[in-house]
């Protein structure tokens, strides 16, 4: 066959692999509205803000080093956070990972009742009432999760809810891997 | 009766607008307004992709607006509070984005589009110009096509 006749086949038939590709993708948990970060590999934004739970303390980015931790953005009034949260619980009851919890734009006793109800699966939980802290994290769409070295980088972002895949695949590889390098067990 | 009526609603109006927490920050300098304007046009909502933060009723790009108006409040150049936007959301942010690696094949693509189907005109237009039998008939296959049936010819 003529090449003139083969190209529209050619590109017809690349372009459904593209399609099924990304389609594909999106099945295995892909978010497409996903942004790269561009604080992966930055150190973490500069804050210091009051505990949930402890009104009268404060929690700063410093205390964010010296070991590997999952900072995890939420709020009582989204819903994917609702659908994450199990998942965090049950980390925090099966592995020694610090999960650190920035509650973003709530209003305190709905995000105290969050965590009666549901369970606290946080090492601490910081308050960020006007969403100002996380505008510095980069954060447009609740839950999100980032992975923060010993040294205080930020090595990884997820946006959206975590899927017991992506832990497996990706966040607890990772962990173990810095836990590994900064000579953490 | 109707006024007291009336009053009470502008009463529970002004109420509603109590209960939001973040109170929305005002220009000092109305001179300020043009620029204001001008960055939260070029400035995109993370939360509804296709709209810029001065089109957008959701709740990130009003604290994008709080944003950038605190910071017009503070004397900062469009370049920095642009550039303070870039360092967190990435070039994504920008409505209009710059050209680099990553860029270059949105900035050039269609570009490249046209000079294709350039291509694919002057092709065709040579094709046509050659006349209809030249591609078929030069006189070396007429000489073999005669031969071929001269062939069968003989056979039956």
């Amino acid at each position: 066959m003529k090449a003139r006749y083969l190209l529209p086949i050619v590109i017809f038939f690349a372009m459904v692999a593209v399609f099924a590709l990304v389609l594909y993708q999106i099945g295995q948990g892909r978010n497409i509205k996903d942004v790269p970060s561009p604080l992966i590999g930055k150190a973490v934004p500069q804050f210091e803000l009051p505990l949930l739970l402890q009104p009268d303390q404060t929690f700063s980015s410093e205390q964010l080093k010296g070991h590997v931790s999952l900072v995890n953005v939420w709020a009582s009034w989204c819903v994917s956070c609702r659908y994450e949260h199990p998942l965090l619980v049950e980390m925090s009851q099966n592995t020694d990972i610090s999960i650190i919890g920035i509650n973003y734009k709530d209003e305190r006793p709905d995000a105290l009742k969050w965590l009666r109800d549901m369970g606290d699966p946080y090492e601490a939980s910081i308050y960020d009432y006007d969403g100002r802290a996380a505008i510095d994290w980069g954060v447009y769409g609740t839950p999100e999760s980032f992975i923060v070295d010993q040294q205080g980088i930020i090595r990884y972002k997820h946006t959206g809810p975590i899927s017991v895949e992506k832990l497996e695949a990706e966040i607890m590889p990772l962990i173990r891997e810095l836990r590994q390098q900064g000579g953490e067990s | 009766m109707k006024l007291l009526r009336v009053f009470a609603v502008c009463g529970l109006l002004a109420a509603s607008g109590l209960a939001y927490a973040i109170v929305d920050v005002e220009l000092r300098d109305v001179g300020d307004e043009p620029r204001f304007n001008e960055l939260s046009n070029v400035l995109r909502c993370m939360v509804c992709q296709n709209q810029s933060i001065a089109d957008s009723n959701a709740e990130l790009a009003r604290d994008f607006r709080n944003q950038v108006k605190e910071k017009i409040n503070a004397g900062q150049t469009n370049d920095e509070i642009v550039d303070f936007m870039v360092d967190r959301y990435g070039d994504y942010i920008l409505y209009k984005p710059p050209f680099n690696m990553a860029t270059a094949l949105l900035w050039l693509g269609p570009f490249l589009l046209v000079i294709i189907g350039f291509i694919i005109i002057f092709r065709i237009f040579k094709r046509q110009g050659r006349g209809p039998d030249e591609d078929t008939t030069d006189s070396e296959q007429q000489a073999r096509l005669k031969a071929m049936l001269d062939d069968e010819g003989d056979q039956s």
